[in-house]
């Protein structure tokens, strides 16, 4: 198309408000005669609902209809989530277009070996003139029924967040106004700087690399979205640590901001802690797996029993109020969100109407896996339960706790606790 | 936060870095780039103590202006002609912004640097946050404007429908193929450093002339997520240009993420500017001011040529023929006039342009009007049904278009498209960049190099493939795009809501059967081929038939 180019705007009318010839010197504007800005005007449309009635303009046709809720009446979690990720086997006529180098597209249900009903039959075969094959009976495998059950968008997940960083660093600002540091146990000074220090890292690689990697893996937005949920949970807790540490090496002289490193990685009791968590970022291509290993056998058994049954116990007979908010609100994030979306994402799997069995036995299996790893690391921390001046509850009694919390936890999923648990 | 600063808080976060000692991660995600570990800074300097508190903070404000905006009566001003475009826009937003999520574990394989992850797992959490803020926004409309239906059903809508297709592009590419390509080069350097600019920025200051403030307040809100996204792009490239051996993939790579870019996100978003804007203002910005201060000057002149000092190829050409694309070619216009071409392909109604509007064209565009002037008036008149078909069916001097392969927006500056067989198929490309990308790039081996990880171009890429044969009532019905009294269609080529000025599925079914050129084009022989090669590329501008006298 030929012509000038459209920003190039001649000189003379580049400014309104200085004509050129010196015209503004001769006949200098009054305040009446502002010269009009250009900018848009407001125009009446009447564009809001109900101003007439045409097909579709009922309230009924006011919600997204191209879904099924889980429960009678649709969610806002829903609204925002489901469906947003989409399924060749749904209304994805045209099919994936870009595909992997190995022919693989979008998110296959085979990246994990679990399975829920109707993942084999086939997707529909489209062509030339087949139309686009949509499926009628939706949804068309088991899992599309999965919803978190805490409804994780953008609002949920950034007021949760922030009111916990909010709580915390108010907990902190007041026991560092209030002098509350100094009542520490000087054991227990060492225990924090080195122990509690220890444990971000554990957060941390999990967050990264078992929560966040596997987030590309799953096979809805439902479930993809509640591990990135809980990714950010992990990854805020681990800074939450790493930043006491910082504040207790500001407050409290002699403490050592570094130790943490070297508990990680030299200390003998870290180190079955730290091969597990390095483990559960090596599981291949199984996100179901990596998912199950890290909320159902890890947490119950190492992580709360670290946190729970030892740090959360000991610091008040060793003069700190303020280390169990800190821990406590990572002990929050696995109890109340992190156990609860898994929980609702495998339960439903041990009873499928068509692949129970086969979920049950991959399960047992990973029980049997991962629950002897498991135990080892717990086993290996149990120094640390002599570390500090006033001790907490014996170690076997912590440990029976975490047990009895993961036999729960496997009854909640329709399982049956493993052999190795007796270890 | 505390008492802490965030340059020390920051610090101190990096002794989370992990070096594994037992396990090595499995690493699902390959690229045919190499890195060498380095010790490259994370440019967000983010730390979620104050991040989650900032985000809230931000919803709060969004949250605030759109209950302002349903208390203060907005949609008594916003234009019917902007809004039916948004059903398109948000119908497809949403899925590269999670796709952008899942891109991010990507980077987490193939990027030795933990430093970098730290910025990468916030914008994934980013990511998250405008997915569903988009969707969120999508429902508010469709709970206030006028007309719901496109919004109701726009995720089913998208995924069968041809531009949403089109628009996957921006989705898809970030999350599969070689993860370098994918994730870095098409999503961060191109996409979002780049594209956003106009998506983001330049789109919503349209809304607002057009009565809708709650786009500008989302996406600016969006948009100011977006600029830490560019600084995780920028540090994954200066790593990778460290090495000599990425050089050829980098400049592969750019080629494709920027012609792809162009021809996806020109299309669209320069549609919705420049056509479904009512507000006619001769100093307003056309979409090709933008193009320039935004693409050209801010990304290209400013971010992407210092770039060379590194050692990056940049693809000079491509950026100066995008420029000649949308200036001297009219790839814009081409692309509106299309959509409406195909207005009862949609799921949003397309009104007529209008004396107003054609003196602006012709302002912004000198020779707008002898191109498309008549045929928007042809459009204009067939837009009531009274007796005659849809335009796409009438004979308005409009040769409907073949598709092209890659970018699957069609072959519309008809001179530039190219054939070949490929795959055993022939097929039809909207430029050469187009038939380099699929035949070239898209491969195995590229300039005699092994890339095994390189992503492959796969699926129904060309829309009517689908329904060949078929008669046009049954398509529409097929792809659900009917209102709930079961005939008459979401897609109207005017914007009156008057149930007798509507077009139904009985209006459908007078037509002939919908045809698919890929298929017909498969079944010629070689010199109608060549033929019919010969004829496309006379033809234009503006879809019309090849001049008989040459």
């Amino acid at each position: 198309m030929p012509g000038p180019a459209p920003w190039h705007v001649p000189a003379a009318s580049q400014n309104s408000l200085c004509p050129p010839n010196g015209e503004a010197e001769t006949t200098p504007m009054t305040t009446t005669e502002r010269p009009e800005r250009s900018v848009p005007k407001p125009v009446f449309t009447d564009a809001e609902a109900g101003a007439r009635e045409f097909p579709d303009s009922s309230a009924g046709a006011r919600r997204y209809n191209y879904f099924s809720p889980a429960k009678r009446k649709q969610t806002h979690y829903e609204d925002v989530t489901v469906e947003v990720q989409p399924d060749p086997r749904h209304y994805l006529s045209q099919g994936w277009i870009y595909g992997f180098a190995n022919g693989e597209t979008g998110y296959p249900l085979h990246w994990t070996k679990l399975k829920a009903w109707g993942v084999d039959e086939p997707e529909p075969r489209r062509g030339p003139g087949t139309g686009g094959l949509h499926v009628q009976n939706w949804p068309a495998h088991g899992w599309h029924e999965f919803r978190d059950p805490n409804e994780e968008w953008e609002q949920t997940l950034y007021r949760y967040n922030a009111n916990v960083v909010r709580q915390l660093t108010q907990n902190v600002d007041n026991a560092r106004n209030s002098k509350a540091f100094s009542l520490w146990a000087s054991n227990w000074v060492h225990f924090v700087e080195r122990h509690v220090g220890a444990w971000m890292h554990i957060e941390h690689i999990l967050g990264l690399y078992v929560f966040a990697a596997n987030e590309r893996s799953g096979p809805t937005n439902m479930h993809n979205t509640a591990m990135a949920a809980n990714s950010a949970r992990k990854i805020r807790f681990a800074q939450d640590l790493a930043l006491y540490n910082l504040t207790l090496t500001e407050e409290i002289d002699g403490f050592d901001g570094t130790a943490h490193l070297q508990a990680w990685n030299s200390d003998a009791e870290w180190q079955g802690a730290r091969a597990l968590t390095e483990a559960l970022t090596a599981v291949e291509d199984d996100w179901g797996e990596a998912m199950f290993a890290a909320n159902v056998v890890f947490e119950p058994l190492v992580g709360e029993l670290f946190r729970s049954n030892l740090v959360m116990q000991s610091a008040a007979p060793n003069g700190d109020f303020v280390t169990p908010t800190v821990m406590g609100a990572g002990e929050n994030d696995y109890s109340q969100r992190d156990l609860r979306w898994t929980v609702a994402c495998f339960a439903p799997l041990t009873q499928d109407k068509e692949f129970a069995d086969h979920n049950r036995q991959l399960m047992a299996g990973w029980l049997t896996k991962w629950v002897p790893q498991a135990l080892e690391s717990a086993r290996t921390m149990q120094p640390l339960w002599s570390a500090a001046d006033h001790k907490p509850p014996r170690f076997e009694d912590s440990l029976d706790r975490a047990k009895n919390r993961f036999a729960g936890i496997c009854r909640d999923l329709g399982l049956d606790s493993p052999e190795e648990l007796k270890q | 936060m505390s008492r802490q600063s965030l340059a020390k808080a920051h610090q101190k976060i990096q002794e989370l870095a992990w070096e594994p000692q037992y396990h090595e991660p499995y690493m699902k995600y390959k690229t045919d780039y190499t890195f060498r570990k380095a010790a490259k800074k994370d440019p967000l300097k983010q730390v979620l103590r104050s991040y989650f508190p900032m985000e809230e903070e931000k919803d709060n404000r969004v949250y605030g202006a759109q209950d302002g905006a349903i208390r203060g009566n907005m949609f008594r001003q916003v234009q019917e002609r902007w809004l039916e475009w948004q059903k398109l826009f948000l119908s497809i937003i949403p899925l590269p912004e999670i796709s952008a999520a899942r891109s991010m574990p990507m980077l987490f394989h193939v990027v030795p640097n933990p430093e970098l992850h730290n910025g990468q797992a916030i914008q994934m959490i980013d990511e998250v946050r405008h997915s569903t803020i988009q969707q969120n926004l999508k429902r508010l409309y469709m709970n206030n404007y006028i007309d719901p239906a496109g919004f109701n059903n726009s995720l089913r809508n998208f995924q069968s429908d041809y531009c949403g297709t089109i628009g996957r592009q921006f989705a898809e590419g970030f999350i599969t193929g070689d993860a370098i390509t994918a994730a870095s080069i098409y999503l961060t350097i191109v996409a979002e450093t780049a594209f956003t600019n106009t998506l983001f920025v330049a789109m919503p200051a349209e809304a607002a002339a057009n009565g809708d403030y709650l786009l500008p307040t989302v996406f600016h809100s969006v948009q100011s997520d977006e600029s830490r996204h560019i600084s995780n792009g920028y540090a994954t490239l200066l790593m990778a240009l460290s090495d000599e051996d990425n050089r050829q993939l980098l400049e592969r790579d750019l080629r494709y993420a920027w012609w792809n870019n162009h021809r996806v996100v020109d299309a669209a978003i320069g549609t919705f500017i420049e056509y479904g804007t009512k507000d006619r203002r001769k100093d307003r910005e056309s979409y090709a001011e933008m193009w320039r201060r935004w693409i050209y000057d801010d990304y290209y002149r400013s971010y992407l040529v210092p770039l060379e000092r590194y050692g990056l190829v940049i693809p000079h050409d491509l950026v100066e023929e995008a420029w000649t694309q949308i200036w001297e070619k009219g790839y814009v216009h081409e692309v509106a006039q299309f959509f409406a071409t195909g207005w009862l392909a949609n799921y949003w109604r397309i009104d007529a342009m209008t004396d107003e509007d054609f003196e602006w064209f012709e302002y912004k565009y000198p020779g707008w009007y002898d191109r498309y002037g008549k045929w928007w008036e042809n459009y204009a008149r067939l837009a009531t049904p009274n007796g005659h078909h849809p335009i796409v069916a009438e004979d308005v001097d409009y040769v409907y278009p073949h598709r092209c392969w890659t970018c699957m927006v069609p072959c519309l500056v008809r001179e530039d498209m190219v054939m070949q067989e490929v795959d055993g198929q022939w097929r039809t490309y909207c430029h050469e960049v187009c038939r380099w990308t699929d035949a070239e790039a898209f491969r195995p081996v590229y300039q005699g190099r092994e890339t095994p990880n390189m992503g492959r171009l796969v699926g129904h890429r060309e829309w009517e493939t689908l329904y060949h044969g078929w008669n046009w009532a049954d398509v529409v019905s097929d792809m659900g795009f009917v209102r709930d009294d079961g005939k008459t269609m979401t897609a109207q080529p005017h914007l009156d809501l008057d149930p007798k000025k509507m077009w139904t599925l009985d209006h459908m079914r007078r037509m002939g059967p919908l045809l698919s050129p890929n298929v017909i084009l498969n079944e010629m022989t070689d010199a109608e081929r060549d033929a019919f090669k010969a004829d496309y590329n006379r033809q234009g501008p503006a879809g019309r038939s090849a001049p008989s006298d040459a």
